[in-house]
């Protein structure tokens, strides 16, 4: 058992726990933040995507003794963030989710792509998103929200 | 190509043995320079650690990385991007931190990233290139970050994601990464022998 | 029937007040034109009427909270319901609120009489019930606000959740709804015209985008309970396997773990339990288990080996499905005019994106169950005989759920049964039971391995004149209570539709199948029969169209029965958009059509290779499915769905088996399409129709494979009859 103290969405949080326990179960279970989500544990999915020192995180597989001070954000806080709320509006204006299981994923790593690259193009979203899976396949409409999403930035 | 690394791996099998024996009577050969035939002898021991999985996974000649001892395409879709760091979204960085994070199963390292092109050691078909090809790449510095003979041993003795090839950590199902053919230390020696050798390369057959 | 008020399973929901006419009158409308319906009747009294206020609670703020009797995993059923209801009652859509109900007789499929969701009945089987809930409740508001200005009904008229009186009298549902709930409730009820619709046929968004977006959508695994712990089970590596012996010693010393026990699992197996606080140490223990197991007496499923024997089966004949004309008419044909091909279906795992989770609370006499379940009435009832209740005993929440496609539809209840059986041994505490992503591709429950063999003889006009087709697979209602109603003279219906029911006219026609028993569990993915036959039938027709040197849509045409107009306008409709593709070298057209769950439906894609794959560049997809309730909800359920059906073709789309132990562990090993695998554009066009809607969940599944193969083979000239696709 050791103590950390997270930065969670601008906020301070300590937790006590396993060092070996991925960020992922720390956010769900230890800090009650269930948007983040478990779908595979081996990355391969993306649903657990979080922010961490501003880089699209798989948190399933970070175990939370290698996170030090990096500060953490997650689909809880992403809204406050113009680029997140872009994200999330576009989202919901294209009608995208279905189950919506794997959409806090999505939206982190869209975020990150528009943060570094606000114009996308097919191939930058094949390559950005192309690590994000969804079993109820939406992609479509994942693609067309975050170009427009895009197109909402300056 | 095929004609190539069988003669290659009867090379290895006999210049192992004579190497072995190289190394145990090192003091006493160090204070001369190694010959042309012993410099071969030792790049095919760099040789054989270089296309071992653990290194040559990384050195790909495509736009994504390897994983696995049957080095198939690593999953998601993962990118090599245009700094060799992935991509924003899906950055090596997403998954791999500083060090191996044994309970999930994912490797890691200082600055885990793919080599660049000019350091591929592959094909387009991921097949591993001829032990003349991968020496002359290495050699090459116009390719290699302009490192000369002693550059290149430092790099093989300090930088950490080398040191990372043995110490690999423990994939996801809990079996344990498989390790190059030599020891670090002997990956090492192997390496100033062909540097101290005057970096000789086998001739393409 | 249950009185929902009185029933106190339900005691969450105490907007279910007492109606004076619940226990009155008889439902009359139902959809039987289903030969099973009629077997259902007799072992089933029909539903009774609904009481408007068990779906429906007007809040004083004005809410309006529609309980929908299906689970919501993706399909976007708590939109469309309660749409539908919304429409007719003229509520504010602004304050419509939607919730899954609970289990309860009350929230039973009409047709199919159990809870459920599957066969893409949610629409279909409920469009007319909730627009009858949403007329009867308006009336009701309407017959209470008339009675208080002593106006009479049809002098008022209603908007936006408000009863407008004649003489400028105005009144709001939530002020009404009070005394409503006295009114008795109307035996029938005028529905609007279809020109009188506000909502219903027009693109509505999601009700549940918004919390699916920020991350405050709950799923049964984020749930949630005081003093809850979480638990894993360890199965036997080879299904039916049991506990030899046990070292649970560094297992229990992991911080966190309260218990380690053995338990039964499906097929007569057991495995061990860990209960912990959390779920990493309770996975964490699971992996530190030593474990010895007793895999004498089980069969050890190899698919290469159930592949040879499934060959070797279709060149026999199997159970008859179908037999029509003359069986001899193949022989005669001459063999240059003759077809044989073989088709290979390998096993599929559903993974769904939620991994599989129930949490159970057992007090000693009642328990309490959430789950994300397409059969809430059956899991209620295995989770009550675990525990030796009465069902009525269990209330069961119907949790949202991320994905199904099926694999929460399970007869057996399995996840439910291993719930219960920890929830009672930690009697009193509540339990999470979570399946990782490991314990999902490894457990079983696939779409069942498939070979077909068909040979078909062609007439001198280049259509099909005599067809012979062998159809080899497990059968999924075999020893479950759907085996009377979908088996017949030995055939499985659901490994044979799309097949025996095909809509081309075929003479001489013979259609048999054989079901092995084998020893890995199988259950219907989405789509079900029709995920393999489509492909065969689609793949064949557009071979023989290729011989005859008719285009592929025309060819159909001349095939398909006359009245087919699910198939024909799609055809048509899909024929008038792709017209202007203009193909680049490299690139071909391919098309598909297919009609399952009274929905019909026709592909076209473009298709290139790249990298030893096929890039599909685009899609359009027309389809027929009655009236469109919710466009919006459509065009994604067929973009979407496109997408999913993907899953057969990829390259890492096949679960396979050898010496018992199956070979994929994880998304690394099963590999679902991701969003480089799908087309940028896939556009949808829906036929205009009057008709009864009919569904949309499973319909998009099976085109999409044939298609893209159909474009392939002009690329290649290569018939492709094995799935998935690795060598093109």
């Amino acid at each position: 058992m050791a103590t950390y103290r997270l930065n969670v969405n601008g906020r301070q949080r300590e937790v006590t726990t396993d060092p070996s326990t991925p960020l992922l179960w720390v956010l769900r279970e230890d800090l009650k933040m269930t948007g983040t989500k478990y779908g595979c544990g081996v990355s391969a999915c993306g649903a657990c995507t979080v922010h961490v020192g501003g880089v699209a995180t798989r948190s399933c597989v970070v175990p939370v003794s290698m996170i030090d001070d990096r500060p953490i954000v997650t689909i809880e806080g992403i809204g406050v963030d113009p680029v997140g709320r872009a994200v999330q509006n576009a989202w919901i204006d294209k009608d995208v989710v279905q189950c919506g299981y794997c959409q806090s994923g999505q939206i982190m790593s869209a975020v990150a792509l528009l943060k570094h690259t606000p114009k996308p193009t097919d191939l930058n979203i094949d390559e950005s998103m192309g690590g994000n899976l969804c079993r109820c396949a939406t992609y479509v409409r994942i693609r067309e929200a975050i170009k427009s999403a895009g197109n909402q930035l300056k | 190509m095929s004609r190539i690394r069988s003669l290659t791996l009867t090379i290895s099998a006999v210049t192992i043995a004579y190497v072995c024996f190289v190394i145990t009577t090192g003091t006493a050969t160090r204070a001369e320079e190694p010959s042309a035939m012993q410099g071969l002898a030792a790049w095919q021991q760099v040789y054989s650690v270089l296309t071992h999985p653990r290194c040559i996974n990384c050195h790909t000649a495509t736009s994504y990385p390897q994983q696995g001892d049957d080095r198939h395409r690593h999953f998601a879709n993962v990118v090599r991007g245009p700094a060799n760091t992935g991509v924003p979204g899906l950055n090596c960085s997403s998954c791999h931190q500083k060090a191996n994070a044994d309970s999930t199963g994912v490797p890691g390292g200082h600055n885990w990233h793919l080599a660049p092109l000019s350091m591929k050691w592959q094909d387009e078909n991921d097949r591993p290139l001829s032990s003349a090809m991968v020496c002359r790449v290495l050699k090459d510095r116009s390719k290699n970050h302009n490192l000369d003979g002693p550059g290149l041993l430092k790099h093989h003795e300090e930088e950490a994601l080398v040191h990372w090839a043995w110490n690999p950590g423990r994939r996801p199902d809990g079996s344990m990464r498989t390790l190059p053919p030599l020891t670090h230390e002997q990956f090492v020696l192997a390496t100033r022998q062909w540097v101290e050798a005057g970096m000789p390369c086998p001739t393409e057959r | 029937m249950i009185n929902p008020a009185k029933d106190l399973s339900l005691n969450r929901r105490t907007f279910l007040r007492v109606s004076s006419v619940a226990a009155g009158g008889l439902l009359v409308s139902l959809y039987f034109d289903r030969s099973m319906l009629a077997q259902e009747a007799q072992t089933q009294p029909p539903p009774k009427v609904y009481p408007p206020d068990a779906f429906i609670r007007i809040t004083p703020d004005g809410n309006i909270v529609i309980q929908v009797n299906r689970l919501e995993f993706g399909q976007g059923v708590n939109t469309a319901l309660p749409m539908v209801l919304a429409d007719e009652l003229d509520a504010d859509w602004t304050q419509v609120v939607a919730e899954l109900a609970p289990a309860a007789d009350i929230y039973k499929d009409p047709v199919f009489g159990i809870q459920m969701v599957g066969g893409s009945g949610s629409i279909a089987h409920s469009f007319q019930q909730y627009r009858e809930l949403g007329a009867k409740t308006r009336a009701m508001l309407v017959a209470t606000a008339a009675s208080k200005w002593n106006v009479s009904a049809a002098q008022c008229r209603t908007e936006a959740s408000v009863v407008f009186g004649p003489a400028g009298q105005k009144a709001r549902y939530a002020e009404l709804a009070s005394d409503a709930a006295r009114q008795n409730v109307p035996q029938t009820v005028r529905l609007k015209n279809p020109s009188e619709f506000r909502l219903i046929g027009k693109p509505v968004r999601r009700l549940d985008s918004r919390p699916k977006c920020n991350g405050s959508s709950k799923f049964g695994l984020d749930l949630d309970l005081p003093g809850m712990k979480v638990a894993v089970v360890a199965h036997p590596p080879v299904f039916g396997g049991k506990v030899k012996s046990l070292d649970d010693k560094e297992a229990r010393a992991i911080d966190g773990v309260r218990d380690v026990f053995q338990i039964p699992v499906n097929l007569g197996g057991t495995g061990v339990a860990v209960v912990a606080d959390k779920f990493w140490p309770a996975k964490e223990a699971g992996d530190l288990l030593k474990i010895e197991w007793d895999l004498s007496g089980v069969q050890p499923a190899d698919s290469m080996e159930l592949f040879a024997r499934y060959r070797q089966l279709a060149t026999t004949t199997g159970n008859v499905a179908v037999t029509r004309g003359d069986e001899k008419a193949l022989e005669r044909i001459p063999s240059a005019s003759r077809i044989v091909a073989d088709f290979e279906f390998p096993y599929l795992a559903h993974a769904p994106m939620e991994p599989l989770n129930t949490t159970v609370r057992f007090d000693g006499e009642r328990a309490e169950t959430w789950a994300g379940s397409q059969f809430q009435t059956f899991d209620q009832m295995a989770v009550a005989q675990v525990l030796g209740l009465k069902p009525e005993l269990v209330t069961f929440h119907t949790e949202m759920a991320g994905g199904g496609f099926g694999r929460r539809a399970v007869i057996d209840s399995h996840i439910q049964r291993e719930a219960a059986v920890i929830a009672k041994r930690m009697q009193g505490t509540p339990v999470k039971l979570i399946w990782t992503r490991e314990d999902d591709i490894q457990g079983g429950y696939y779409r069942p391995m498939h070979v077909h063999r068909v040979e078909v003889g062609i007439g001198p006009d280049g259509l099909p004149a005599a067809w012979r087709h062998v159809v080899v697979g497990q059968s999924i209602v075999a020893g479950t209570p759907f085996a009377s109603l979908l088996i017949k003279n030995g055939v499985d219906d659901t490994a044979v539709e799309g097949v025996a029911d095909s809509h081309y006219v075929i003479p001489n026609f013979h259609l048999s199948a054989h079901h092995p028993t084998v020893n890995v569990p199988v259950l219907w993915w989405r789509s079900v029969g029709h995920t393999h036959t489509a492909f065969v039938m689609e793949t064949l027709i557009d071979e023989l169209a290729t011989r005859a040197k008719i285009d592929p849509i025309a060819y159909r045409r001349k095939l398909l029965k006359p009245d087919s107009h699910k198939l024909r306008k799609p055809l048509d409709l899909l024929e008038t958009k792709t017209a202007n593709w203009r193909l680049p070298r490299g690139h071909a057209k391919g098309v598909a059509c297919h009609e399952c769950f009274g929905t019909g439906v026709a592909c076209a894609v473009e298709v290139s290779i790249e990298n030893n794959r096929p890039k599909i560049h685009r899609a359009t997809v027309a389809v027929d499915c009655g009236m469109a309730v919710n466009p919006l909800t459509i065009e994604s359920q067929f973009q979407a769905g496109i997408g999913f059906g993907l899953t057969q073709l990829v390259s890492g789309g096949a679960i396979t088996l050898k010496n018992g132990r199956v070979e994929q562990r994880n998304f690394d090993g099963f590999i679902p399409p991701y969003i480089v695998d799908v087309p940028v554009d896939i556009d949808v066009h829906i036929v205009p129709s009057t008709e009864a809607p009919t569904g949309c969940g499973e319909p998009p599944v099976p085109v999409i494979g044939p298609a893209v193969v159909n474009a392939l083979a002009k690329l290649t000239g290569k018939r492709y009859r094995t799935l998935p696709l690795t060598n093109i």
